[in-house]
Order: structure tokens, then C-alpha cells, then sequence
């Protein structure tokens, strides 16, 4: 036989250098990464281009004389720069990303095939609409879908995200109460809605009171329907709320919100607990945003942009925003200003310069068309038998303040009640990134001390589950016990715990030469 | 000089018809470390009962609220550079604004030490 014994050993070798520092610092793989600033020089370049031409200024000395201060590096620096940095982040490709009322699902790659069709992708808002009919039929067709699956009468499809979309319905709500000569002046914003509610009232002018949850984590109706009346311009309601539960009296609560001659608006970035189930337009809401960026999987969080298209009653078609498209024979048509007419009349205006995200429309018709009406029915029971689970299977270890009032919807809640003196939710969440999974939305809902907010999501497996399950059981009972050593998560992460409070109180935003922040130190 | 508290975690200190507004300790230690704090302007009315501030911890963002009616006199310069101050001294050199009283006699509903105190210990 013919014996070869160049060839390289199967088996590792005894392990004998354990505790030698390699000459980068025993990172391994992951190598630390400087800032993009921090590489390259300003003449570098990845592109071959013509130097411009010497030409003559007509600036009037106003010419800048000092380097622009842009990175110059080549096209391998730059994808090893960035790709470098994707490995030290956590993302839905990743694993679980359980953040309560974010909906982090999966993004399906069927969509980004049918986002990238050149038909969709390569083309300019501007280009002549004759040009564009496919688009904007996807964009009519999209939006019929969720009119349907809402109940409602119409659809803005321009807002570019959820805090827009709001800022889309109470624009039409305004417009509506001021086209009867009502000027109202106080939005109701209950404390189990999401944090951007009360912001987007107060930014279209409106002053903001909250009414309280009751002891089941729902809107107290005895209490709302006692602060309504003529100066009450609408209720904005998070349904299901950010406790993770459905509101029972929604029917109710809109009666008697109508009834005082309010409106209801409806913050729809819970809608996958309820996709394919309930119908908003059934509950009395005049106008819901929809997260495509949540419910419908198109990618967030660093993954692209939002999109966040509103449904209106019939009572405030007549007030949502321009453009929109309109099929008008055999041809899509863009209303706009000029085009509008008498019937559009009392449209509050234009939010945006253009027709809306295009690519994230793409996508979210992509996850309809290939889920069909019986999949996204699927959906939102996926979704709200996984947060149940999670909540059945952590109560005895974690306290879930309002786990005997029924089962919840997407996302579970629970509170620090029972951990040792001195540790609290936020040692819990770093802790869990030692053990490999972001963290869940953590200190809200405000209503609950401590609060953990966990959102699966139907993407994940039962074997997901029950590893985030086994994560969070160890780190909760370590937070019970009293250990320490939570106190110093993560460790095990490319980063130690980062100071926050340092960084709210002074920020640095702006980089700096090593050389010129020394100097202003 | 007396201190009056509120139920919504503000203290109170009077000086003849001139009142200095805060958060409390027991307020500063539930927010966490405090990162910003937004100061009525001098000259402006509050009501009691009324948004008057706003005070931004690492956890959350709260309003505080006016516990008497007055006009805003002067505000704490010193928490815009080092809202740290509302942590480290909440009920001294972490005041928030003074006042002019326009009605004094709403000091009667407000609760002192002894009842805060217990107040406290029920939340």
C-alpha cells in the first residue's frame, strides 16, 4: 500500500497553547472593526471615474477649503467593512427577535424575487404613467387587499411608516372636525397604546389625556365614557393594546366615542394578532394605520424602510391624502392636485413627495398573494398560539400580571415582581444576550413595573420556542436567587454593557479626529 | 419655611409668597438615572394640577406637574447642563422652578413630610 502522510490531521491536537495571546488579541474570526472614518484615505476610491473638470468658480470665495472628509475605500474594503459589522449585530436571520409590538418576523424570500422584477424595481416616480401601469396596478391591488382584510372604505397608501400613518389619520381627523366647523382640542390616548400615539396628537396640536387601564389591562370604559364631550376630537386606541390583550369594548367604546361626536382612530401595529379574524371597519375605527413593515413581513429594524398605509371609514374618505391611484376604464390613473377635482376636494393634502415605498409594497403583496386569505388566517392563530405558550410556560417563574384574565393575543407580558433586591429588567435582557437572543421590549407597557414584553411572532418553531423559553427560565430564576453576576451581562458579547445613561446625557454624534476630540477633551 | 408634597411626587417648599418646585426622592429613585429635564419658561402661568415639565430617565419620560397655580419666576439653569443634579440632590440643588403663588390656600390639600412618607410606603 502507498502511504501518504503529508495530508492534514482529521483529529485537533492535544490542546497546549490555551492561554497564548494571539498578535491580534485572541478575537478569532471577529476581528475588531475600526470606524469607516478611521480607514482608507479620502483618495481612495472604488470607482473609476474622470477627475472633473478645472473649472471656474462662480461661488465668490464662498468655495469650501477644506477636505470634504468622506471615507475613501475600495469596493472589497467596503463590503468587508460592512459585512464585518453585520456579524457583531443580531438580526431576524439570525434567530428569535422577540420584540413585544414589533412583530420581527421572517422576510420571505420569495419577496425580495418578486421586489427585484425590474418592472417594480428600475422604474422613477416621475416616468409617465403610461409607462408604470403594472406598478400601479400592484399599488391599487394592494391596497384593495387591505381595505378588504380591514373592513374599511379606503386606503392612504403614501404614509412611509407607522408614526407617519398616525400622523395620517389625525390630519384627515382634523380636517373632517374642521370642515363641520368643530374645532375640537383634546385626543384621548388610553395607557395601554403605543408610546408614538400621544406624540403624534400633540404634534398635530391636539393636548393629550390619558385614561387608565383597569386592573384586566383594558381600557376603563366607565372612565373614558365619563371624560368625553364637545371639546373630545378623538380616542386613539391600540388594539389589541401593548398589555398584549384584546379590547373587549371596542364596539362599545366607539358608540360612545361617535356619540360624542368623536372619532376613533385605531393604531394598527397589533394587526397580526388579528389579521384574517377581525375586521376593524366591523369595531367603528374611522382610520388605522397597517405596519406593513410588521404584518405583512416586510423587512425593519435596519432592514429597510416602513410603510405605513391608513384605512379611513367612509366618514373620512373624503379627507385622505393625495395622490392616490385610481383605476379609471382599463388604465391606472395617479389623483393628484391638479387632477383631483371636485370629488377630492377635501383632501387634507400630500404627506410625502412621491407615491409611498414602492419596494416594501412589492413585498407585502408578495406575503398576501402567497399566504392567500386562509394563510393569513393561519397567521394571526400562529402567532397569538406561540405568545401563549410563551406565557403558559414562564408564569410559574415569571409574573405575568394579567395571565389569569385569559389567554393574550401576539405578545406576552411580564412584570419584575419576585426578583432579588438591586436586579431588575434590564440585567435580565443583557443577560439574555450572553445566551444568545436579543432581548424582548423591556420597562413597557409603562402600566407594568419591570415589564418584559415578548412577541414570537409565527415564525417560530416550537423548537425556537423552547430554547428562548429555557433562556429566559435561567435568567429569571438567576434574578430570583440573587445572583451578582447579572449585574455584569453581558460578557460574552462583543460588547460589555454599554454606560446609557453617559450616552443620553452626552452624546457623541459627530466623529471626530482622534487628534481634534483629544484636543477638545 | 414649610414643604408640602403631592401625590404625583412633587415637593413643595414656601417662602413667604415665593414656592420652589421639585420631584422627590422617593420620585428620582423610581425614574432611574435622569437624562433631561425640559423647564417652563419664567413668566409662564401653570395650574395646579397642569403639565409644567418634563423630566427624561433612562426608563421613561414623565411629566411633572404644577402643585399650586403661580407664574413661573426663574428655573434651574443648572439641570439643563447636569440633570444628574435631579438624582444626586432631588430636594435641594435639584429644584425645578420657583413660583409666585396666586393662591395660597391650595397648600391645604397637599400632604406634608409624615403623610408623604406613608404615602410612599403604600405605593
Amino acid at each position: 500500500m502507498s502511504m501518504n502522510r503529508e495530508g492534514r490531521p482529521t483529529r485537533p491536537e492535544a490542546a497546549a497553547g490555551e492561554a497564548t495571546a494571539t498578535w491580534t488579541g485572541n478575537r478569532a474570526l471577529m476581528l475588531e472593526e475600526p470606524l469607516i472614518f478611521e480607514m482608507g484615505e479620502e483618495s481612495g476610491t472604488g470607482v473609476d471615474i474622470e477627475d472633473a473638470p478645472r473649472v471656474a468658480s462662480r461661488l465668490g470665495g464662498l468655495e469650501r477649503n477644506r477636505p470634504i472628509g468622506i471615507p475613501g475605500l475600495s469596493e472589497p474594503q467596503t463590503v468587508r467593512h460592512y459585512t464585518r459589522l453585520s456579524r457583531q449585530n443580531y438580526a431576524i436571520d439570525l434567530g428569535i427577535f422577540p420584540l413585544g409590538s414589533c412583530t420581527m418576523k421572517h422576510n420571505p424570500r420569495l419577496n425580495e424575487k418578486m421586489a427585484r422584477l425590474p418592472g417594480f424595481a428600475d422604474i422613477h416616480p416621475l416616468q409617465p404613467v403610461d409607462t408604470v401601469q403594472g406598478a400601479l396596478e400592484l399599488i391599487a391591488e394592494l391596497g384593495g387587499w387591505l381595505v378588504k382584510l380591514t373592513g374599511m372604505h379606503s386606503v392612504a397608501m403614501s404614509p412611509k411608516a407607522g408614526a407617519h400613518g398616525e400622523l395620517c389619520g389625525l390630519l384627515a381627523i382634523r380636517a373632517a372636525l374642521e370642515a363641520r366647523g368643530d374645532a375640537r382640542e383634546v385626543i384621548l390616548v388610553p395607557e395601554s397604546a403605543h408610546g408614538t400615539n400621544p406624540a403624534t396628537a400633540a404634534f398635530v396640536g391636539y393636548r393629550v389625556e390619558s385614561i387608565p387601564a383597569d386592573d384586566r389591562g383594558r381600557v376603563d370604559l366607565q372612565v373614558l365614557k365619563a371624560r368625553l364631550g364637545p371639546d373630545v376630537a378623538a380616542v386613539m386606541i391600540t388594539n389589541p393594546n401593548t398589555c398584549g390583550l384584546f379590547e373587549p369594548d371596542m364596539i362599545a367604546i366607539s358608540d360612545a366615542v361617535h356619540a360624542a361626536g368623536g372619532l376613533v382612530y385605531c393604531d394598527g401595529a397589533n394587526f397580526n394578532a388579528i389579521v384574517g379574524r377581525v375586521r376593524p371597519g366591523d369595531l367603528g375605527i374611522d382610520a388605522m394605520h397597517i405596519n406593513l413593515h410588521k404584518t405583512f413581513s416586510t423587512p425593519h429594524g435596519g432592514g429597510g424602510p416602513g410603510s405605513g398605509p391608513v384605512v379611513f371609514s367612509e366618514a373620512l374618505t373624503p379627507f385622505a391624502p393625495l395622490p392616490f391611484v385610481e383605476k379609471q376604464g382599463e388604465h391606472f390613473v395617479l389623483v393628484e392636485e391638479e387632477t383631483a377635482g371636485e370629488h377630492h376636494a377635501s383632501s387634507f393634502g400630500r404627506m410625502t413627495a412621491f407615491h409611498g415605498q414602492m419596494g416594501m409594497f412589492t413585498r407585502a403583496l408578495s406575503y398576501i398573494l402567497s399566504h392567500g386569505a386562509d394563510g393569513l388566517r393561519q397567521v394571526s392563530g400562529d402567532a397569538v398560539l406561540n405568545a401563549n405558550y410563551i406565557l403558559r410556560s414562564l408564569e410559574d417563574v415569571l409574573d405575568a400580571p394579567f395571565g389569569a384574565s385569559g389567554p393574550c393575543m401576539h405578545e406576552a407580558l411580564f412584570s419584575d415582581k419576585g426578583f432579588a433586591e438591586g436586579l431588575s429588567t434590564l440585567d435580565l435582557a443583557k443577560a439574555l444576550i450572553d445566551e444568545g437572543f436579543h432581548p424582548m421590549t423591556m420597562y413597557f407597557p409603562l402600566v407594568v413595573h419591570g415589564a418584559m414584553l415578548v412577541e414570537p411572532t409565527e415564525t417560530e418553531s416550537k423548537a425556537a420556542l423552547d430554547q428562548l423559553i429555557g433562556a429566559l427560565r435561567s435568567v429569571a430564576e438567576r434574578a430570583k436567587a440573587g445572583d451578582e453576576s447579572l449585574k455584569a451581562a453581558p460578557i460574552h458579547a462583543p460588547r460589555r454593557r454599554l454606560d446609557e445613561t453617559q450616552a443620553a446625557r452626552k452624546p457623541v454624534l459627530v466623529w471626530k479626529e482622534p487628534a481634534q476630540a483629544a484636543a477638545a477633551e | 419655611m414649610t414643604v408640602h408634597y403631592t401625590e404625583e411626587h412633587e415637593w413643595i417648599q414656601i417662602e413667604g409668597d415665593t414656592a420652589t418646585v421639585g420631584i422627590t426622592d422617593f420620585a428620582q429613585g423610581q425614574l432611574g438615572d435622569i437624562v433631561f429635564v425640559e423647564l417652563p419658561d419664567a413668566g409662564r402661568q401653570v395650574t395646579k394640577g397642569g403639565e409644567a415639565a418634563v423630566v427624561e430617565s433612562v426608563k421613561a419620560a414623565s411629566d411633572v406637574y404644577a402643585p399650586v397655580t403661580g407664574e413661573v419666576t426663574e428655573a434651574n439653569q443648572a439641570l439643563s447642563d447636569d440633570p444628574s443634579l435631579v438624582n444626586s440632590d432631588p430636594e435641594g440643588a435639584g429644584w425645578f422652578f420657583r413660583l409666585r403663588l396666586s393662591n395660597p390656600s391650595e397648600l391645604n390639600g397637599l400632604m406634608d413630610a409624615e403623610a408623604y412618607k406613608a404615602f410612599c410606603e403604600n405605593q
